[in-house]
């Protein structure tokens, strides 16, 4: 168990003209769960492959616990990682592939036993240990391939997107699984994915990449209330914030000619953030129409325009909803972002009222 | 474990799978399945493989099988009932018996180190070339050489004036002498064969190689520090349908298929050489007339094959993990 710490670290891949990742700061303390998360391509893996040893560094520092690295073998980081494939070894037995890496270590035979054993009861992989993986089904699968690295008792765990091979009931369980095996463990744990479900649930820590870099680092419920750019604004949080063009003038911001709230001394053009779980149906507010209706069963999601702009609100109600139909804004929980380069514009508004149009 | 090594290995492989793809573009839907109204049309398709089959395989062995109870006269005129004498002949014979001596250890050379360095290269080829196809093509073609041509380029290797290996082995003070020294015909001979089989198992340990997943291999290298390590525990493993496959083949290709390499190397040369089992059924049979005897030394050779082929499928493939 280690603290982890990424200093300026980043990846040119041979023959990239680009970097893959580039500029990153991170310090993991110890037992921290960080997960990494962005859209696909944005370089979570490469970092995490950095991390592992899989991959070179070609910028910065990577440190775990007190060692420099970078220039070790993956053999040699104390890491283990969970493969998004699983990554067994075909022609072992389960208790084989949990062991393979302690073998390797030089730990006794009781050691290897003894974890593999524990391994196996923490799993439920017990009735399994003498099947070939191709005997087992996929979350049993994913099972061992977590026991692998458990019985390792590593400074940290890397998973690379190990659950989006799994359908989504299992993949619900085992995320609570990796969760508490984690939080019993109490080992340094770097995760990737880009479902942000599992981001906001998992995470000590989020981490938000777009192309490389970092956009915001933070806990889940900090970066769902206060996204740092439209980037994140529009990734994390499902449906995702609609982000509409506004205006403001005289210190009112307005939308599509609606005087929205009254805010501190800014003007000009500016993206305005909606979430869709904090507007509602009402008798009076905003008027939208209905373009259509998203059923989920205990809400819904409704789908319509403002003017020329697109908006999702969350309704709770029974009635059908159809038409033209008022929306009401909590002026507390507008979100404004700089238009030209999308960061958040931190407002102090001055009247905190429903605004009745 | 029922599969043949043929079913499992080929799919795996890289190329194969090209090839596959290339193939099966030109082969209609296979969803489509074509129903015949006659039940003897599908036969009537059948019949050129089957003639090709009959004609030139069991037509053959069971002249063979029938040749070798009869001596026949040398000049044409009739044949002689002997019963098993041809079989107690040959088996009893000196000559035959060192000639079985030196295709076994010409046959455990060649396949082991035709094994043995192609591995080596597809390993070293496959730490450089993931995924470069032109590279792969061109070590591949070596394996487009025809067999005597292979032993011609290698008789010139080994020729006794203008050889470079005659000359390397002068260089170490060796007088290379082959067609008339035993064991340098022997040298010679073994040199060649591997020499053109290696390409052969170059492409299925290559293809072999790729097959393995790369997040396998990446798993291992978490595991294990050292290559050699993880060589032995997780990649050998994996080829190993592929190896017990080209084990058979290569096997194969010792006892029969360097004939033509062979017969460039010791044709018209004295007497006294190192040749392989099939060699002398030619040599006996066409050379010396002596149909009966060499369709019994034909016979036994079959009866080998046949147990070798058995022997390795019962034990050695158990033991080969399929995945
Ligand atoms: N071996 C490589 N050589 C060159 N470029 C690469 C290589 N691997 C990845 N890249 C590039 O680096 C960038 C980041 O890739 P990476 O695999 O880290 O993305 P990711 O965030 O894991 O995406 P996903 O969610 O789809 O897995 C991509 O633009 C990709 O094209
Ligand atoms: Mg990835």
């Amino acid at each position: 168990m280690a603290h982890l710490s990424l200093r300026n670290v980043g990846k040119t891949y041979a023959g990239g003209n680009q970097p893959a990742v580039c500029g990153i700061n991170i310090e993991i303390a110890d037992g921290e769960f960080i997960v990494l998360v962005g859209p696909s391509g944005c370089g979570k893996s490469t970092l995490l492959r950095m991390v592992a040893g899989l991959e070179t560094t070609t910028d910065g520092e990577i440190r775990i616990g007190e060692r420099v690295v970078n220039t070790l073998d993956p053999a040699e980081r104390d890491i283990a990682m969970v493969f998004q494939n699983y990554a067994l070894y075909p022609h072992m037995t389960v208790r084989d592939n949990m062991a393979y890496g302690l073998k390797n270590r030089g730990a006794s035979k009781a050691t290897i036993t003894e974890r593999v054993n524990e391994a196996s009861r923490m799993l439920e992989l017990g009735p399994y240990l003498d099947r070939k993986p191709r005997a087992l089904s996929g979350g049993q699968r994913q099972r061992v391939a977590m026991g692998r690295a458990i019985v390792r008792q590593p400074a940290a765990f890397l998973f690379d997107e190990p659950l989006s091979n799994l359908d989504a009931k299992l993949r619900v369980s085992m995320r609570m699984e990796i969760r508490k095996l984690q939080k019993r463990l109490g080992t340094t744990s770097l995760y990737v994915t880009h479902d942000q479900l599992e981001a906001m649930t998992l995470a000590d820590r989020l981490v938000v990449l777009n192309q490389g870099k970092i956009e915001q680092i933070g806990a889940p419920l900090e970066i769902y209330r206060k996204p740092a750019s439209t980037f994140v604004a529009s990734f994390i949080g499902a449906p995702a914030m609609s982000l509409l063009d506004a205006f403001i003038e005289n210190g009112a911001i307005t939308l599509e000619g609606h005087v929205l709230a009254q805010i501190g001394n800014m003007a000009g053009p500016v993206t305005l953030g909606l979430r869709a779980e904090d507007l509602r149906i009402a008798k009076e507010g905003l008027p939208m129409m209905v373009e259509h209706v998203e059923e989920l069963g205990a809400q819904r999601i409704v789908h319509g325009t403002i003017g020329a702009q697109t908006l999702a609100v969350i309704d709770t109600g029974e009635a059908a909803v159809q038409g033209a139909v008022r929306v009401a804004i909590d002026p507390d929980r507008l979100h404004l972002f700089d238009t030209t380069t999308g960061q958040r514009i931190e407002s102090k508004r001055q009247t905190a009222r429903e605004l009745a149009l | 474990m029922t599969d043949s090594p043929l079913r499992t290995t080929l799919p795996n492989g890289a190329l194969l799978s090209r090839l596959r793809a290339w193939y099966s573009a030109d082969t209609p839907n296979p969803a489509k399945r074509v129903q015949f109204d006659r039940p003897l049309t599908p036969w009537l398709f059948l019949l050129p493989q089957l003639a090709v089959v009959v004609i030139f395989f069991y037509w053959p062995s069971v002249q063979a099988v029938t040749s070798s109870f009869y001596i026949e006269d040398p000049f044409g005129f009739g044949s002689t009932f002997v019963g098993t004498e041809n079989y107690t002949d040959a088996l009893t014979s000196s000559q035959y018996a060192s000639t079985a001596m030196f295709t076994a250890f010409f046959c455990v050379m060649v396949t082991g180190l035709s094994l043995g360095i192609g591995l080596l290269l597809a390993v070293k080829a496959d730490k450089v070339i993931r995924g470069a196809a032109t590279y792969k093509t061109l070590l591949i073609s070596v394996y487009a050489i025809a067999p005597p041509v292979a032993g011609l380029i290698g008789m010139m290797f080994f020729d006794m004036h203008i050889g470079p290996l005659t000359d390397l082995a002068a260089f170490f003070g060796h007088d290379l002498r082959v067609g008339i020294n035993y064991w340098d015909t022997a040298f010679a001979l073994i040199t060649i064969s591997v020499w053109k089989q290696i390409p052969y198992n170059f492409i299925f340990f290559l293809s072999g190689l790729q097959s393995v997943p790369v997040s396998v291999r990446e798993a291992a290298l978490i595991d294990a520090q050292s290559g050699w390590r993880r060589f032995c525990d997780v990649t050998l493993p994996l080829l190993a349908p592929t190896a017990f496959f080209l084990l058979v083949i290569n096997i194969t290709y010792a006892m029969f298929d360097t004939f033509p390499i062979i017969d460039v190397v010791v044709k018209d040369k004295p007497a006294n050489n190192p040749i392989t089992l099939v060699y002398k059924v030619y040599l006996d049979g066409f050379k010396g007339n002596d149909i009966g005897g060499s369709s019994a030394q034909s016979v036994i050779l079959m009866v080998v094959v046949a147990a070798l082929t058995v022997l390795q499928f019962r034990f050695l493939e158990r033991r080969v993990h399929y995945g």
